[in-house]
């Protein structure tokens, strides 16, 4: 599916070739890389159609990967359960009525073996939407292809790793900023040294748009926390050039279409200008931004679920005419339940439909030299660089020390909550029309949905094997190995990944590592902004 | 918003209702919930925003501290058939007559089961603030 693509000839459906690139100016592939990343884009190699799956328990959801990738996916994602994400074992008190329902339930190194059980990964990439708990989870998975006899250097995929986006947006935090940045660039230094096809960091704006931000905020947050890791990274020891080719962004598809068009431009922009000018990459891999698109879970309604479908498609398509690498298409019932198969493979079916049928992927950057989208590039960069001036100003200079601040004292997630607050009242005050719920609100029919129900059944079976390994395992070997992690979480300069892979060898749970970490870095509690 | 302002003139005629929001379990979702306090507000309400990570001792604490008159629980994570049915009992078993409104991703068929074990209302995605005020009023109303 992602092989080179010369013998499709480049026509368009009545047979008129066409060129890689039509306009003026720098081209793509090149700085500041407006236009894309690489000089031939989806000629070359189409996007990754990357699939988020999650549900019950891992032999449920590696069933679901199967399927995907049997389907004509190219790359996996993985979504955790809640007491996963949180850095809870399924046996906690915590995770009751949670266990396996929004994505799937990993509690040691044993579940992430089911999970990928006859998956080569060596050969396939994989992405892990965790971050709390990430260093953890990578930790199991590097064990897991180690016990497979797949070398770390191999593997390839991408870690979320984005704590800021947590206490900003998403809220899955466990431990308090500080110490959780130093988990994240432990993850850094480890995978620049280790594991050369992996993106420690996904950089994501994805949940701060769901949360309520406009296009601009996501775009300008998203940077912004982008370019504290940098400074973190730096100030661990690592130079930018070491490390910053392999960090990676997660946006939003919205539906303002050319807005969305000229958010992707912009970023990459700004993100190559600063790269360059601000903190001396020379390597170009380090300026060119690279991201993955979702798109709008929060767009989509509950009445008249179909015409969902043809909202994903539309804002794919931005993903793609704003040159995304890859791309997660939601399923039209996620108003409604977790996304059932038949959905699923509409949503991967519309990326194939755009890849394969509309011909959007001949020319590269087709919508640069539109003056309405050179203009949305401009007016996005404009707005993004006053959050970035506000934030410096907050940091005394520094971005990073701005985006605690901006955590800490509730900026954030006040301008979060005020966005969405505004569309909420424009869609109620009828100034803003969504199909189906304020306008055009006839024809819904609800026996028609046939929805995806994760029973009580999945906990059960999760508590069985999670006390089966619990049994089995050494219990000397998991003393030492938690001492070991307790030992270098109180020493900084310690890179926590060593410890947290022999741990994970020795079957210890996510949350008894989770809990000798915040006995150690304590626990995160967000003032409350309504 | 016109028919809301018509919401805050009836309420004059009594003490504003009270209404404890919290996220119960672990689900972090919290932009629904936290329109929902404003357009509580704005309906003339007074709201007692908990925010995350909530448990059913915490909001009965809340409630009895309070003095509220309906507790509104917000879960996107397919938790509440669960947790529903839960904080409507660990209220009774409190001895609080308190109504229970949950907010989030519903599908209908929970509907009937959520009704039978007593929560007094489910607002979906897409409400309207005047469906959100009307729906918590009905709640408050209900209190035997």
């Amino acid at each position: 599916m992602n092989e080179p693509r010369e013998n499709h000839g480049f026509r368009t459906l009545s047979g008129v070739p066409v060129d890689v690139v039509y306009g003026d100016g720098p081209e793509p592939g090149e700085f500041p890389y407006t236009r894309g990343v690489h000089a031939e884009m989806y000629r070359s190699r189409l996007w990754t159609m990357r699939m988020f799956a999650g549900f019950g328990t891992a032999t449920d959801t590696n069933a679901r990967f199967r399927e995907l990738l049997a389907a004509g996916g190219t790359g996996l994602s993985t979504a955790f359960d809640m007491p996963t994400l949180m850095g809870r074992d399924s046996d906690h008190d915590w995770a009751l009525g949670e266990v396996g329902r929004a994505g799937v339930a990993v509690d040691t190194v044993e579940d992430m073996a089911d999970l990928f059980a006859g998956i080569d990964l060596g050969a396939v990439s994989t992405s892990m939407t965790i971050n709390g708990p990430a260093p953890i989870l990578l930790a199991m998975y590097v064990v897991v292809a180690e016990e497979g006899g797949v070398d770390r250097e191999r593997l390839s995929g991408t870690l979320q790793n984005d704590i800021f986006k947590e206490y900003q947006a998403q809220k899955e935090y466990i431990f308090p900023p500080r110490p959780s940045v130093r988990l994240v660039t432990d993850v850094i230094g480890f995978t620049a040294a280790e594991m050369p096809r992996w993106n420690p960091v996904s950089v994501s704006g994805y949940h701060i748009r769901e949360a309520g931000s406009t296009a601009a905020q996501e775009l300008a947050f998203t940077l912004a926390n982008g370019f504290a890791y940098v400074e973190a990274a730096v100030a661990a020891g690592l130079a930018v050039d070491e490390f910053a080719p392999r960090l990676s962004f997660f946006f939003n598809s919205h539906l303002d279409f050319f807005e969305e068009v000229g958010k992707f431009r912009a970023a990459r922009r700004i993100w190559a200008r600063w790269m360059r000018d601000r903190y001396g990459a020379t390597d170009e891999r380090s300026m060119k931004l690279r991201f993955h698109t979702q798109t709008a879970g929060v767009s989509l309604t509950a009445p008249q679920p179909e015409v969902n479908i043809a909202r994903v498609a539309l804002q794919a398509l931005a993903g793609v005419l704003g040159g995304t690498q890859s791309l997660h298409t939601d399923s039209f019932d996620e108003a409604l339940a977790l996304p059932s198969e038949d959905a699923a493979r509409i949503a991967l079916r519309t990326q194939q439909v755009i890849a394969h049928e509309t011909g959007v992927t001949n020319v590269v950057d087709p919508l640069g030299g539109s003056a309405y989208v050179e203009w949305m590039t401009d007016e996005m960069e404009r707005r993004a660089e006053e959050v970035f001036a506000h934030l410096e100003d907050l940091g005394n200079g520094s971005l990073l020390e701005g985006v605690y601040a901006g955590i800490e004292n509730g900026w954030f997630v006040g301008e979060i909550a005020d966005a969405a607050y505004r569309y909420e009242r424009e869609v109620n005050a009828g100034e803003r029309i969504v199909v189906g719920v304020n306008a055009f609100t006839e024809g819904d029919d609800p026996s028609k949905r046939r929805l995806l129900r994760i029973g009580q059944e999945t906990e059960d079976l999760q508590l069985k094997r999670l006390a089966i390994v619990k049994q089995a395992r050494n219990d000397v070997a998991v003393a030492d190995t938690l001492a070991r992690v307790a030992d270098d979480a109180v020493e900084p300069s310690t890179n926590l990944m060593p410890a947290l892979i022999n741990a994970a060898r020795a079957r210890v749970t996510v949350g008894e590592l989770v809990d000798i970490l915040e006995a150690k870095f304590g626990t995160y509690v967000e003032r409350v902004v309504v | 918003m016109s028919k809301s302002s018509e919401e805050v003139g009836r309420s004059q005629t009594r003490p504003p209702v009270r209404v404890v929001l919290a996220k119960l379990g672990l689900d972090g979702h919290d932009r629904g919930l936290k329109v929902v306090a404003r357009m509580l507000r704005d309906g003339g309400m007074e709201v007692i925003y908990l925010g995350l990570r909530q448990t059913t001792e915490t909001i009965i604490d809340a409630v009895e501290q309070e003095d509220a008159d309906v507790v509104g629980i917000s879960m996107l994570n397919a938790g509440h058939l669960t947790l529903g049915p839960r904080m409507v009992e660990a209220l009774v078993a409190a001895g609080l007559d308190v109504p229970v409104v949950i907010g989030g991703i519903v599908p209908d068929e929970d509907l009937s089961a959520l009704v039978d074990a007593g929560v007094a209302g489910v607002l979906g995605p897409g409400a309207s603030a005047d469906e959100v005020v009307a729906c918590v009023l009905a709640a408050a109303d209900s209190r035997g």
